[in-house]
């Protein structure tokens, strides 16, 4: 089936450019990077914008490093350059387990890591374990650059903190230093199935807990009240009955085409658990690798 | 939207007219006349459009045509120009297609494993070929295909 809308098509050679382009059409242009919600959306007439302004043309946003203390992922960062980084194998390593289950390989070597936070549906597999990292979105704009928490950015399903003209030129996460992390994402099938349920939790030295969900709520989010019960105490069999209930209480799925709501909060539960004991284990030098299915 | 793109189409450049809302799929089959990129479920699901766009597998049911202006496209048909790849022979040795619907965005998809990972594990074959769907064989000699072309060395 073909795109019904035509539109006009920019690759803009420079930053500045492309905000042109984006000021040009106010909010009636969308931004392309990898393109595989984007043609999705456009097909089904989801969106009908006026001109698309493809990242294509801006190396620049390619940029995946670590500098000082905070780990850069560019707007044309796809998961397939994050599963070949040596960069986030070593130091953030739950980011590969986070990519490697990202749809197909043919997807996730177009598919961005920003193009999925920008999507922003409820199932997106970044929002969550970026969150738990403490994540922030770069954008840029008319009026230059600022910092948006990440845990600002969802504001509800597909819809994000990002204003029109503004583009997102890269994600920055913290450092987290040693750690222990986890990534579950709960599905039917490997090669595309979306999320479930998705659980992302980390955890740092002098028990400081982080935790985020996906797809058991209209958008992926931090549970704070979830981190402070996890960073309480000892991890006893008695903190984790109390953090499973408080986890119920926060979440609030739907039931849809790929799940029920009864069996996401029965498996919220289940997948709280052992996320938590396999962060915790990992902290200490030990659990399951990273990758390792834990659903 | 019109304008002229140029294709390196399986090592022959193509220039054609399309619209900005032209689909990248559709061109190639349409406009350029190569057939092994398959429609199927137009959504980046199935993997039957696979192909080869500089270098890496993408999905072009999910890529506008004037992405690829100036980009090195490889489909099935360029993939052997004057023989078979070890992968494509042991595809045929195998029996591993029925209909061949899927076998274009297979042969491509474990093309780019063999390449990343030369001797990969069953299980790697499987993770990789896992957005590629085959209604037909049941898998079992795409998989077997793919892990005997590895021993061979394609």
């Amino acid at each position: 089936m073909p795109i019904i809308h035509d539109f006009q098509y920019f690759k803009p050679r420079n930053l500045g450019e492309a905000l042109q382009r984006l000021a040009e059409f106010e909010g009636r242009c969308r931004v392309l990077a990898g393109g595989t919600d984007l043609v999705c959306w456009l097909r089904d007439e989801l969106v009908t914008p006026e001109a698309l302004v493809d990242l294509k043309g801006l190396p620049e946003l390619d940029r995946l490093d670590l500098a000082g203390d905070v780990l850069s992922i560019g707007a044309r960062v796809t998961f397939t350059d994050l599963l070949d980084s040596p960069l986030i194998a070593e130091r953030f390593p739950v980011l590969a387990e986070m990519a490697a289950g990202v749809a197909s390989m043919a997807i996730r070597n177009r598919a961005t890591v920003v193009g999925n936070l920008c999507s922003a549906v409820a199932c997106c597999d970044a929002g969550p374990v970026l969150l738990a990292l403490g994540a922030q979105m770069v954008v840029a704009g008319p009026e230059g650059e600022g910092r948006i928490p990440l845990s600002d950015w969802f504001l509800g399903n597909r819809r994000t903190a990002l204003a029109p003209g503004q583009l997102v030129v890269r994600v920055e996460v913290p450092d987290p230093g040693r750690h222990g992390a986890c990534y579950l994402k709960l599905g039917r099938y490997q090669g595309q199935d979306l999320c479930q349920v998705g659980v992302a939790l980390v955890a740092q030295p002098g028990n400081v807990w982080h935790a985020a969900f996906g797809s058991v709520a209209s958008r992926p989010f931090r549970c704070l009240d979830l981190e402070h019960l996890l960073s309480s105490g000892p991890l006893t069999a008695e903190l984790l009955a109390q953090a499973k209930a408080l986890a119920l209480q926060e979440v609030a799925p739907i039931t849809d085409i790929r799940a029920s709501k009864e069996y996401r909060l029965l498996m919220v539960g289940v997948m709280l658990e052992r996320g938590v004991k396999a962060t915790a284990a990992r902290l200490a030098g030990q659990g399951p690798a990273y990758g390792m299915s834990l659903t | 939207m019109k304008q002229t793109i140029a294709i390196k189409l399986n090592g022959e450049v193509r220039q054609v007219d399309v619209l900005a809302s032209d689909i990248l799929l559709d061109v190639l089959r349409e406009k350029l006349g190569v057939k092994s990129p398959k429609v199927g479920c137009e959504a980046g699901e199935c993997g039957a459009c696979t192909v080869r766009l500089d270098g890496k597998t993408v999905r072009s049911c999910l890529v506008l045509a004037v992405e690829a202006d100036g980009s090195e496209v490889i489909t099935v048909e360029g993939l052997g120009a004057d023989h078979m790849t070890v992968l494509q022979q042991a595809f045929l040795d195998h029996n591993a297609f029925q209909c061949g619907y899927c076998a274009p965005g297979m042969v491509l998809s474990a093309t780019e494993l063999l390449e990343k990972k030369p001797h990969p594990e069953a299980a790697d074959v499987k993770a990789a070929l896992s957005g590629n769907l085959c209604r037909c064989t049941g898998y079992v000699p795409i998989i077997a295909a793919v892990l005997d072309a590895s021993e061979q060395g394609s």
